[in-house]
Order: C-alpha cells, then sequence, then structure tokens
C-alpha cells in the first residue's frame, strides 16, 4: 500500500538529492572528459602550428649584382635560349667576393656562397629572362638563402653553442649578422611552399606536387567511387530482393569497411600493379586503391541516407504511379542527396589522410616533377608528410609541420563542409 | 445493387508474412458513388484499401489471392501494368504526405510524369482546376511556389486529394483522410467528396459514423479480417442485418 502523501516526506527528499547528487556528477564526468579532448586537441594544433608556420616565411638576403655581359650573353645575341646558359652562379660569387674583399681563401670562399641556396643563381636567370635589359647594369637583387640561414633567423638554430655543434661556423654567424645590420636580410612570404615539388635542399621543398598528387587521387576516387558506390546502394536499398544473396553482400559491405586500410594497399598492389599493369607510384593505381577503400563508406552512408527517407513520400509517389524508378530519381534520391554528400565527404576526407595503402603501392618515391595527369608519378600530402619526417635535414621538420597544417586545414574543411550540408537540408519534411 | 460497379472483388484474401489479414473478401465498388469502410481498428479496411490499387505490392512480404476487377478487368493479372494502374485508381493517405516541393509541382507532378500535356499554359489550367475541385485554390493562389509542407495539416489533405485528381483517375482511395483534421476541414474535405462523387467513383475509409453515414451511399463493415456486412449506407445504419455490426455502429465496442 502507498502511502499518501509520500511524494514530501523525509525519505523521498533525500532520494531526490541523492538523484540530483548522481545527475551532478555524471554531468561533472561528461564536462571533464570533453575538456580533456579539447586540452589534448589544443596541444597537438598548438604544437604543430608552433612548429609549422616558420616555413610559410622565407629568409631572403640582398646583394648587388652585376649582370656582366660576358658571362651572361657572351655571344651577344640577346636570345633567351644564349641568356638561358649564362654563367649565373659565377655572377653570383663575383659579387660576393666584391663584397667581401678580403675572403679569399677557397674554404672560406665557399662558406660564404654556402649562405645563399642552390636555388639563388636559377632565380638570377630567372631575372634576366624577364628584364633582358638589365644586362650590363647593376641590381640589387634578394635571394633565397640557404636553409641553414634561414634556420637561424627564425631562432631554430641555436647561437650559444659551441662552433663544432652548429651548422654556421662563427665567420658564417658574422657575415650573416653583417648582411641583417645592412638592411639586407628579411623573411617573406613563401608561395613557393605551396607551388613547388619536393627537394634534397630544404629552403626549396614545397608541397604543390603533393598536392597535385592528393588532388589527382582523390578525383581519380571521387569519380569512381561516388558512381559506383550510390549505384550499389540504390540498387541494394530500393530494388534488391531481400534474400540470402543479398544479405550475404549487405554483412560484406560492412566488414569491407572495417578492414585495415594497408590491406586494401595489398589489394591494389596485386591488382592495378601486378594483374593489370598500371604504372607504380601514379595517382590512377593511388586513386582506385583509395576508391576500393571509400567505396564501401560511401555504400554504407548512402543506404542510410535512403533508408532515412520517409515512407510516406514512397507512397505518395507510387500513388500517383509514378514507375519504381521514377520514385527514386524523383524523389527519393533528392531528398537523401544531403546524407549521401556528407557521407561521401567523410569518406574522401579519410582518403585524404590515408597513407599506407599509397605506401603500398610505391607513391612514396621523391618526385621533383609536379604531376600534371593520373598516369604521371606522384605522391601525396600525408606520404609527403611521412617522407619529410624520415629527413635528417632539420629544414624539412618545420616543413613537415606545414604540411601537416595544410592537411589538417583541408579535413577541416571538409567536415565542415559536411556538417553544414548536414545541418542545411537536415528536415525537409 | 442497382448500380453499375466499377471495381468488383472476389474471395480476396491478404497474408502479411505468415499473418493473415484478410478473410476472402467480396465486395463491389459502384461507379461514381461514394462506398465507406468502416470497422475497429486492425480489421484490415487500410490493407483492403490498398488491394484495390495495388499498393501492397511495394510492402515486403505481402501476398494478395482473389480476385480484384476494375472494369471487368483482373488486375493482378499478369500482363497488367502497375503503374498504369495507378494512375486509373488514385490514392489519399491517412497522413497528408505532401512531397517536399512546391505547392504547384506536388499538382503537376503527375500530370507531368504520365505526360498528360507538354504545354506550360495546360498544365497551369489543370493544376489551377484540381485545386480549384479540392477547394484550395483561393487559399494558395498566391503562393504557389511555396512548399507543399508549409501548408497546414488541412490544406495538405486537400493538396493530397488535389494531386490525386491531377491525373483525372476513375477511382480514388481515400484512407482516414480526415483523421488529421480538425472540424472545419473535416467538413470541408466532405463537402469535396460529395462534389467529387459526380466524376469519379470513391472508396473511403473512416472512423466515424457519422461522417460514413454522411459521404456514402454504400457501406462495408469490416471486422477482423472479414466483411461483415455490405450494403447501402442507409440500411446498414439504420437496419443492419449483423448483430456485430449494430454493435460496432451504435458504439458497444471498436
Ligand atoms: N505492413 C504490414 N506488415 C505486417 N502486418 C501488417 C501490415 N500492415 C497491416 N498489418 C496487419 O494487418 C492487419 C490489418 O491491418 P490494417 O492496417 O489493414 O488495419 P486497419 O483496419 O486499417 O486499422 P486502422 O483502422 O487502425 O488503420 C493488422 O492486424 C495489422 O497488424
Ligand atoms: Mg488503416
Amino acid at each position: 500500500m502507498i502511502e499518501k502523501g509520500w511524494q514530501t516526506s523525509e525519505r523521498a527528499t533525500r532520494r531526490l538529492k541523492k538523484r540530483y547528487r548522481r545527475e551532478r556528477r555524471l554531468k561533472a564526468a561528461g564536462i571533464l572528459a570533453i575538456g580533456l579532448a579539447l586540452g589534448v586537441l589544443v596541444l597537438l594544433l598548438g604544437s604543430v602550428i608552433s612548429r609549422g608556420y616558420p616555413a610559410f616565411v622565407k629568409t631572403e638576403i640582398a646583394l648587388e649584382i652585376t649582370f656582366d655581359a660576358r658571362l651572361i650573353d657572351p655571344s651577344g645575341s640577346g636570345e633567351a635560349k644564349q641568356l638561358a646558359k649564362g654563367k649565373y652562379g659565377r655572377a653570383l660569387r663575383q659579387a660576393l667576393f666584391a663584397k667581401f674583399p678580403d675572403v679569399v681563401e677557397r674554404a672560406e670562399r665557399r662558406n660564404l656562397t654556402q649562405l645563399f641556396s642552390k636555388a639563388a643563381r636559377f632565380e638570377l636567370r630567372e631575372m634576366i629572362l624577364d628584364q633582358p635589359d638589365w644586362i650590363g647594369t647593376t641590381q640589387r637583387v634578394w635571394l633565397t638563402a640557404a636553409s641553414d640561414v634561414d634556420m637561424l633567423t627564425k631562432g631554430s638554430l641555436p647561437r650559444d653553442v659551441p662552433q663544432a655543434e652548429r651548422r654556421l661556423n662563427d665567420q658564417q654567424l658574422a657575415w650573416v649578422d653583417h648582411f641583417e645590420a645592412a638592411g639586407n636580410l628579411r623573411t617573406v612570404f613563401n608561395g613557393g611552399f605551396f607551388t613547388g615539388s619536393d627537394s634534397r635542399e630544404p629552403e626549396l621543398a614545397g608541397i604543390g606536387g603533393a598536392l597535385a598528387g592528393s588532388f589527382w587521387t582523390l578525383l581519380i576516387t571521387l569519380v569512381l567511387a561516388f558512381p559506383l558506390g550510390v549505384a550499389a546502394a540504390v540498387y541494394l536499398q530500393e530494388f534488391a530482393p531481400k534474400n540470402r544473396l543479398t544479405d550475404f553482400i549487405e554483412v560484406n559491405i560492412n566488414n569491407l569497411a572495417a578492414v585495415p586500410s594497408i590491406v586494401f594497399g595489398l589489394l591494389g598492389l596485386a591488382i592495378f600493379i601486378q594483374l593489370f599493369e598500371l604504372p607504380r607510384s601514379t595517382a590512377i593505381v593511388g586513386g582506385l586503391t583509395l576508391m576500393l577503400m571509400t567505396l564501401p563508406t560511401i555504400i554504407i552512408a548512402t543506404r542510410a541516407a535512403l533508408a532515412a527517407v520517409p515512407p510516406s513520400i514512397r507512397e505518395a509517389a507510387h500513388g500517383v504511379g509514378a514507375s519504381p524508378v521514377q520514385v527514386v530519381s524523383h524523389h527519393v534520391l533528392p531528398l537523401a542527396m544531403p546524407g549521401i554528400m556528407t557521407g561521401t565527404i567523410i569518406g574522401m576526407a579519410r582518403a585524404l589522410g590515408e597513407t599506407a595503402p599509397l605506401l603500398m603501392i610505391g607513391m612514396v618515391a621523391f618526385i621533383v616533377d609536379i604531376p600534371s595527369a593520373p598516369f604521371d608519378s606522384a605522391t601525396a600530402l600525408p606520404v609527403q608528410i611521412f617522407l619529410w619526417a624520415d629527413s635528417p635535414e632539420r629544414g624539412f621538420e618545420e616543413k613537415m609541420s606545414a604540411a601537416i597544417i595544410v592537411l589538417l586545414a583541408f579535413l577541416i574543411i571538409m567536415n565542415a563542409l559536411a556538417v553544414i550540408l548536414r545541418r542545411r537540408f537536415e528536415t525537409r519534411w | 445493387m442497382p448500380l453499375p460497379s466499377k471495381m468488383e472483388i472476389s474471395g480476396l484474401d491478404v497474408f502479411y508474412g505468415a499473418t493473415r489479414a484478410l478473410y476472402d473478401v467480396d465486395m463491389k465498388v459502384a461507379e461514381k458513388r461514394v462506398s465507406a469502410l468502416i470497422g475497429p481498428s486492425g480489421c484490415g479496411k487500410s490493407t483492403f484499401l490498398r488491394c484495390l490499387n495495388r499498393m501492397n505490392d511495394i510492402i515486403e512480404g505481402c501476398r494478395v489471392d482473389g480476385d480484384v476487377l476494375l472494369d471487368g478487368n483482373d488486375i493482378y493479372a499478369r500482363d497488367l501494368d502497375v503503374v498504369q494502374l495507378r494512375a486509373r485508381v488514385g490514392m489519399v493517405f491517412q497522413k497528408p504526405n505532401p512531397f517536399p516541393k512546391s505547392i504547384y509541382d506536388n499538382v503537376a507532378y503527375g500530370p507531368r510524369i504520365h505526360g498528360l500535356t507538354n504545354n506550360a499554359g495546360e498544365l497551369d489550367e489543370i493544376v489551377e482546376s484540381s485545386l480549384r475541385k479540392a477547394g484550395l485554390y483561393d487559399e494558395v493562389a498566391d503562393r504557389m511556389s511555396a512548399p507543399g509542407t508549409s501548408l497546414s495539416g488541412g490544406q495538405q489533405q486537400r493538396l493530397c486529394i488535389a494531386r490525386a485528381i491531377a491525373i483525372s483517375p476513375e477511382v480514388i482511395l481515400m484512407d482516414e483522410p480526415c483523421s488529421a483534421l480538425d472540424p472545419i476541414a473535416t467538413a470541408k474535405v466532405e463537402e469535396l467528396i460529395d462534389e467529387l462523387k459526380e466524376d469519379f467513383t470513391i472508396a473511403i475509409v473512416t472512423h466515424n459514423m457519422q461522417q460514413a453515414a454522411r459521404v456514402s451511399q454504400y457501406t462495408a463493415f469490416f471486422h477482423l479480417g472479414k466483411l461483415v456486412e455490405f450494403g447501402d449506407t442507409e440500411a446498414i445504419f439504420t437496419n443492419p442485418e449483423e448483430k456485430r455490426t449494430q454493435d460496432y455502429i451504435t458504439g458497444r465496442f471498436g
């Protein structure tokens, strides 16, 4: 027998208090967990960004260069072809030795030229090809500094250690200070980081080639996986009879989605390279391999999106005499599209960050040319990060972090896009 | 029965997997009249109605035995085209289910897919006259491009009726079309049904005895998957032959 008025009795009040306490504890635990996750995220982003952002700028040194016609255009024809063969390295050295006349020893002179990037003479050549009228004149030009100088100005190379443990000796430090004091040292935005490809010289290495490789790879993946995945899902969800065979297929698609990506890499290697003899290290093979990996994700997302379309819409369409294909193409598929797009974007984001399968199919080579088609040798952004992480030179460390920043930026943009799509079209019925 | 029947149903059995929903139903749907289907919840009214335009085809595991004739032709015949059948036998559902498209496109969809016209002006006319017949035109004339889902429940249901009549079906099946509507909207739909029977044959499921008495000329009473009694609405409501019918009508069970 339940006592009347038990709700306000002392026991009930005590129980209520206990209940609230438990609720507060649960809430606190939840907030703690979220705080922890956010903290780790901030730590990760903070360390990557603080290490990587210097790579977005580079150091340049100004020098008075005399573009002597005897060095640059000995034949005097002024033709671009002749100009391209000019002795720009010599011009650079002459300018340097003129600036520091007391440096005469061979080793010292070599140390002096080593302050500049190996690309400095190509930069001079570009200048002359752009402005041939500079021949015979003396110009103050900015040239890319060597990686060690770059690291020094960015503060990544310590000065206060014994000379033997330093990449730059005392004399070189003095030269750099001399340039800086005279206003001949500056840091500028490093556009080459985004447009250039991999290089043995850290100051020249860029992610342009890797970005192009990722672009071609993902393009192949998207172009193949999206229509195939959607078609498979539509058939399975809307048209296929429910029987043992379709059950079996369904279970295996779910299994496939859980297979580790490196296994897809091995599969790609066996099928596309060994069986079909497609060229190794190319975006086409990378795209095909990632397609295998992305397909189950897209199929599962599409089926979920199709299943979420209310049956009343299907009934309505059937009721006015739409054929089964019209019901799907006019009503169900458009309503499911936001869900399908969300799933696809998430699948593509996963493919963008995927490294292991690309290692298996040889997209891990050192590639200097920017791939311009799917059949060119290519690497991809995450693989480039892997390659730079493996490099001994200090200069690559910031490149690696900067590449991670770019990769994360792409992933964040893609995920945000997925969220926006989902929000935008969430409930339309 | 004095009037020609549009549809004749005989020996209709329906199974959902192993469970049986209808037992040997024989019935006639009179042309250009309203036939009401009444009975307690779960007795198979919707199931019966859905057999008349083969909407049961899209339900997994549903099996239909027996004959359903439309103008004397078996609609379950092998060579019959379901799309064509549903264009002849339209349906309005219990819950208003407009497409998430504009009001105009909701009504125009049927005529478009059946290629009834490829002239924009003519399509406008079809849409307008369908909306007028459904008693909705004046309310939506100035917002034809607004989404159909932005209408009130009663308006949505009339939109669904307009959508059904836009392709000029011969028969319209209505499954509790007023169950989601308030009394005023219900009165409008009832009025509409009364007008529609001039042009269309109508079969309507309803839980509302007064409604059945008001709008229909024939009434069928279902109970536990069996057709208990079928006849003139007046006869059924004033002088039912079966005890169960009387009990149900007078509210003793259901
Ligand atoms: N899709 C289905 N799958 C399995 N069983 C079903 C299905 N639809 C209906 N049934 C069963 O068939 C029987 C008749 O259902 P039906 O929907 O025809 O009843 P109803 O008379 O329309 O009831 P209500 O008045 O509540 O709408 C019920 O026992 C129901 O459980
Ligand atoms: Mg029903």
